[in-house]
């Protein structure tokens, strides 16, 4: 919809002494909101952004490197998280780190009666009884990464996360069209 | 001849691009991306200017921009180009500051403009300029009334926010010199800004005043070429402005047919590195009957949830759970009996304790795997207790852990700490 994330690449780079680590690259997130300096929020995402590609990005390839990798807000509409993830991966791809499988992130927000809503908007966000936001992986459709904000209960929890895995689908056939159409030129 | 084939007083190609909320837009210069932000708040001004509203300026300069540009560090050049926006805005009084009033003396509405480089190509004050300078137009503030001591805001929809009163537009346009003053060349890209000498800074407004000028570098000039480029500065001035309107006026009358906007639709169809899709319906229908069957598999093993389950003497277990090394504390409370080395070893299982008395139970709970399907909790990984030996436990004192919300809650992170 109208919510846009820009994401940027930098690496495999050398990194200071304090930071490197001997086992794989270090991955750094930075997420930058539109208004006002980045606070406690933008952190928690942040780790959970790089939680998640920790566990898709072959680090071992490159030791002793740094994978820095920056997100500025364009313009907040609903389901910011996922979209930032689907940004992450997308710039992944792009710049052509080694991973494992991709990833998407998916949405959901669960109504008073029940009613499952994916890819809300923020007004549906708002009213919604509990969002809960899903990573889930290309290959075999496992979840990487899941966050709720609010209550539900464990039937609306699987239920939320069958409708996200089918809305995978959709999300990684976008990703294989936009890459064929952007290398076949 | 310069590298991008471009004459000495050419500009790059300079975009416009607007975002779905008032006063947000991206300004293109070529390569160079900068994205403007508008916000406003109520607060109370500042006690010398009772009466005036609150401008405030931040440019930042996104990693992303270029690989040298690294977060929370005030490198010079970013505090100068901060200093030199503000100064252009803010001193020129493009601004009417005293309309941003609302209560004297008491509520003033702040303007933030918060600029992010996105992109650095060059000539990031140019780019920045025509950001704050078009983000500010595009801005509209809630409507406000005042009766008496009362103030109401008015949200958007109960009226329509109003435009800030914007007197005239300056623009910087920057000049780099070469080899001592002989060569001069307008909107420098970065390879020009690296090897020049020197940089010169009009800012100017359509209707030929000079608002800002500075110049920095040290190149000493003659007083006929500094004349000649506040000449190119207002042929190019004008231009920029025409352009500017002409995109503020295409925005709005989009948004007044009700047109989709913002940058998702900004980008346009040919470019081969946009794509676009339209929301796609995802099929749910047989959702519910699949989410039934993973419940359905589920259920037998909540069953065995439901049982406290004895590891070791002293510890039951109801549901996984990371083990937390209050286990060591309690035991070594109690009567002695050798301690396990197997818990410390072993990762956490957060435990609810219960009254147990022998744990004849126990072999038995050893080799059975509790196993919960992946969707009840994600990837849980199974830990089977170690060796245990038996003993003898006379009695426990019941401990009420966490709920089991907040234990949910603390598995998951401690088992993202953990992997």
């Amino acid at each position: 919809g109208d919510t846009s994330v820009l994401a940027g690449l930098y690496g495999p780079v050398e990194v200071k002494g304090s930071k490197e680590s001997p086992d794989g690259a270090t991955l750094e997130v930075l997420l930058r909101p539109k208004v006002g300096l980045p606070g406690v929020g933008e952190r928690s995402r942040e780790q959970l952004l790089r939680r998640t590609c920790e566990a898709v990005v072959l680090g071992a390839l490159h030791p002793r490197t740094a994978i820095t990798l920056v997100l500025q807000v364009l313009s907040d509409a609903g389901s910011l998280l996922s979209c930032c993830l689907n940004a992450a991966c997308m710039g992944l791809l792009d710049a052509g780190l080694p991973l494992s499988s991709l990833f998407c992130g998916v949405t959901c927000a669960l109504g008073a009666q029940g009613s499952i809503v994916l890819d809300p908007t923020a007004r549906q966000e708002q009213e919604a009884r509990a969002v809960l936001t899903f990573a889930i992986d290309s290959t075999e459709r496992k979840v990487l990464m899941a966050t709720t904000k609010g209550s539900c209960s464990v039937e609306e929890m699987q239920q939320c996360l069958a409708a996200a895995q089918r809305a995978a689908d959709t999300i990684f056939q976008f990703y294989r069209d936009s890459v064929r159409r952007k290398y076949s030129k | 001849q310069r590298l991008d084939g471009r004459q000495c007083y050419d500009y790059r190609n300079v975009r416009v691009s607007f975002g779905p909320d008032r006063g947000c837009c991206v300004v293109e210069l070529g390569k160079t991306r900068v994205l403007g932000q508008v916000s406003c708040e109520l607060v109370p001004p500042k006690p010398n200017r009772a009466t005036e509203g609150i401008l405030f300026f931040n440019l930042e300069l996104s990693p992303m921009a270029a690989p040298g540009f690294e977060p929370g560090r005030q490198s010079e050049l970013l505090v100068k180009l901060n200093r030199l926006i503000e100064r252009c805005l803010r001193n020129s009084k493009c601004i009417d500051t005293e309309s941003l009033c609302v209560v004297a003396g008491e509520k003033v509405w702040q303007i933030r403009v918060d600029l992010h480089v996105l992109n650095h190509d060059g000539n990031i004050i140019d780019a920045a300029s025509i950001a704050a300078i078009v983000a500010l137009c595009h801005f509209r503030r809630p409507d406000v009334s005042v009766q008496g001591e009362e103030v109401t805001v008015y949200s958007p929809e109960e009226r329509d926010p109003v435009p800030l009163s914007i007197h005239h537009m300056p623009i910087c346009v920057s000049f780099a010199f070469f080899q001592q003053g002989t060569y001069l060349l307008v909107d420098p890209s970065e390879r020009e800004e690296r090897v020049m000498d020197g940089l010169l800074v009009i800012a100017m407004n359509k209707h030929r005043e000079i608002c800002t000028i500075q110049s920095s570098g040290g190149i000493m000039l003659l007083k006929d070429q500094v004349l000649r480029c506040s000449k190119i500065t207002a042929v190019k001035v004008a231009e920029i402005t025409e352009l500017i309107q002409k995109a503020l006026e295409n925005d709005q009358k989009v948004r007044k047919e009700g047109g989709k906007f913002g940058f998702a639709e900004s980008i346009p169809n040919q470019k081969i590195t946009a794509f676009k899709m339209e929301s796609a319906a995802v099929d749910t229908n047989d959702v519910e009957e699949q989410a039934e069957e993973i419940i359905t598999k589920a259920d037998p093993p909540s069953e065995v949830f439901a049982k406290p389950i004895l590891h070791t003497p002293g510890t039951a277990q109801i549901g996984e759970g990371i083990e937390n090394s209050w286990g060591d504390l309690e035991e070594s409370e109690r009567e002695e009996a050798a301690e396990e080395e197997g818990e410390s070893d072993a990762t956490a299982f957060e435990c609810q304790r219960m009254e147990t008395e022998d744990t004849s139970t126990m072999s038995e709970a050893k080799d059975e795997p509790i196993v919960l399907s992946d969707s009840e909790e994600e990837e849980v990984v199974i830990l089977e207790p170690q060796e245990v030996s038996k003993k003898t436990r006379t009695q426990t004192t019941l401990k009420q852990e966490n709920t089991s919300k907040k234990a949910f809650n603390k598995r998951r992170r401690k088992k993202r700490a953990a992997r």
